[in-house]
């Protein structure tokens, strides 16, 4: 119940995220999300996009240090609320999350990808996101 | 068989082999008399000695004992190659036999002349790397160093010779020639670089060869250029025998001025034929044995080119204690680098050696790193390491890459008492373009 997404380690330097996503473009890559975690000296490059392991390879052929990871994406409920309902229905399943960002799928709703800090909740994590009732999205039905 | 003899029953040369079980104290006065005799040598025979002892105000004539050495000046390569060709030779050159050049990579080439006693001393020191192999008569000793200028290929040939050993000479080169006379001579002991043999025993699985079966190997004698424990490992594997060192410059003689035994720690020096000292490359102060620095050597009996207090420029170090193969010379360690790579930190000697040693024991970066020093504010050294991370390393959890550059920072601090910033970045990051990577780039002001 997860979907892949590439991690992309990034040194703060001019032009470099311009230059991963035309590394990106060339290898025909689209994609649906990107979100940075930066520090002063570095910054995490989180990508979803349609084929993660093209992608992977187009960057590992580029020299880049990249790895695929897995993800849960929850559809979060176009409506005030909808994101604060689906943490605190983890917060209360003491499941702690590692990282997470926002995009938006194609039919408008929002999309929340997360990463659970402890790895062996992940399973937990699915049962009390699907018992509150949002839906988790699949590898695939994100195009 | 040639394979099957007892090797230290076997040796060739009974009064050589009584010299490496001397008593540590009769070396010594044998040292002091070597030194002495050398000291008077160069400053009646070698105009540079004369100058630099006079202008050190140094006596060559009563030297009351080995410590008192630390008083002579130095001879540098620079001194030697400004010598050039023969303004360091003590003997006329009727009485030198032959001459070797090193390789001269950066600039002039230095030249080592060797007398007749000379070239038998050379032979008798190579010949114990033989005999620490467990070699003598019975063995076959394929020499594959390269013949000629180079100390390695002679300085061989001449120890196998003076071991009572079966000499071929193959030289370097031709590598399925050697495979084959490997396999059909039964060769029992190979001579030559480690990255030859390395070669010969990849060449020799690619022709489906089976070496533990098909060759008689019981050691190789590879000196001339640095090599890892994993190198070792790897190389006694693939051709099932003993992989021993051998250290020697041209500049003091060649090949077998110290070699490995069969215990593989550490080098026995050729301490009756050389004086070594460790000095602190920064402040030329002896140093203790134990501790790293670099190599000094001075020559005890040699006639054509002596040395006195000569800077190899090689980190190593003496190692103390006994070695259980009861040759009682003392033994240099596995060289560590060279003095031209050497950083002063905070008045702290670093070594890039030690800091790949640290980098080796952390899985999650690879052997790329560079090494950048600068200056802070208040004119402080200011050192980062900066080490690619492996394609396995999980650095998408929160925190990771912190996590790892503090560890190596850590340990970096326990082993070299420095404190050293650690950046992990990114492969491209460090360059590698022309094959061998500049691992230091130091921009503090007045250092090259
Ligand atoms: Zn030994």
């Amino acid at each position: 119940m997860m979907i892949k997404q590439i991690s992309v380690f990034l040194e703060n330097d001019k032009g470099r995220l311009a230059a991963l996503c035309r590394c990106l473009a060339d290898a025909g890559v689209n994609m649906s999300a990107l979100s940075i975690a930066d520090t002063p000296e570095y910054g995490l490059v989180r990508i979803v996009c349609n084929e993660a392991d093209k992608a992977k390879a187009a960057l590992d052929a580029a020299g880049y240090r990249a790895r695929v990871t897995k993800v849960t994406a929850v559809a979060v409920p176009n409506r005030p609320g909808g994101l604060a309902e689906l943490l605190e229905t983890l917060d209360d399943a003491d499941i702690s999350v590692e990282y997470g960002y926002c995009f938006s799928h194609q039919d408008g709703n929002a999309i929340f990808a997360l990463k659970v800090t402890d790895s062996a909740q992940a399973a937990e994590a699915v049962f009390a996101i699907e018992r509150a009732g949002f839906q988790i999205l699949e590898e695939g039905e994100l195009d | 068989m040639a394979d099957e003899h007892d090797g230290t029953a076997a040796t060739g040369n009974a009064e050589a082999a009584d010299v490496t079980y001397l008593p540590h104290e009769k070396l010594e006065e044998m040292q002091l008399e070597g030194v002495r005799r050398t000291l008077v040598n160069c400053y009646e025979h070698i105009p540079f000695y004369k100058r630099s002892f006079d202008e050190a105000g140094f006596d060559p004539y009563h030297l009351a004992s080995l410590d008192d050495l630390t008083n002579a000046p130095f001879v540098t390569k620079q001194d030697l190659r400004d010598a050039a060709p023969y303004g360091m030779l003590a003997v006329p050159l009727s009485d030198v036999r032959e001459i070797h050049m090193s390789s001269g990579t950066t600039g002039v080439a230095t030249l080592g002349a060797y007398t007749q006693h000379d070239l038998d001393f050379w032979a008798d020191c190579f010949a114990r790397g033989i005999r620490y192999a467990g070699g003598g008569a019975n063995d076959v000793v394929q020499v594959a160093y390269g013949y000629g200028l180079f100390t390695g290929g002679l300085g061989a040939h001449y120890g196998a010779l003076a071991s009572g050993a079966t000499v071929i000479p193959t030289s370097a080169g031709n590598t399925e020639r050697q495979i084959r006379i490997l396999r059909e001579m039964g060769t029992t002991i190979l001579c030559c670089t480690p990255s030859y043999a390395m070669h010969i025993a990849d060449t020799a699985l690619e022709m489906g060869l089976d070496p533990s079966r098909d060759f008689h190997l019981k050691a190789g004698i590879h000196g001339a250029e640095p090599f890892s424990d994993n190198f070792r490992a790897e190389l006694e594997r693939k051709l099932d025998y003993k992989v021993l060192d051998i250290y020697g410059l041209t500049e003091t003689m060649g090949p077998g001025v110290a070699c490995e035994c069969l215990e593989q720690d550490g080098l026995h020096l050729a301490e009756d034929h050389f004086f070594a000292e460790i000095i602190d490359p920064a402040t030329g102060k002896r140093l203790p044995d134990g501790e790293w620095g670099e190599l000094v050597l001075t020559t005890l009996d040699r006639e054509a080119s002596p040395v006195v207090r000569y800077r190899t420029r090689d980190i190593t170090r003496i190692l103390p204690g006994e070695c259980p193969c009861g040759c009682t010379h003392k033994r240099i360690d596995r060289l560590h680098g060279r003095t031209d790579d050497m950083l002063i930190i905070r008045g702290v000697n670093v070594f890039p050696s030690q800091i790949e040693d640290v980098m080796k024991t952390f899985d999650q970066v690879s052997s790329w790193y560079q090494i950048e020093v600068g200056t802070d504010e208040r004119s402080l050294d200011v050192v980062t390491l900066k080490a690619e991370a492996n394609p396995d390393f999980d650095f998408d959890q929160t925190g990771a890459i912190e996590a790892l550059q503090r560890q190596i920072s850590a340990r970096l601090k326990t082993d070299l008492s420095v404190g050293i910033k650690v950046r992990i970045v990114e492969p491209k990051s460090i360059s590698r373009s022309t094959g061998k990577a500049k691992r230091v780039i130091d921009t503090r002001k007045g250092i090259k």
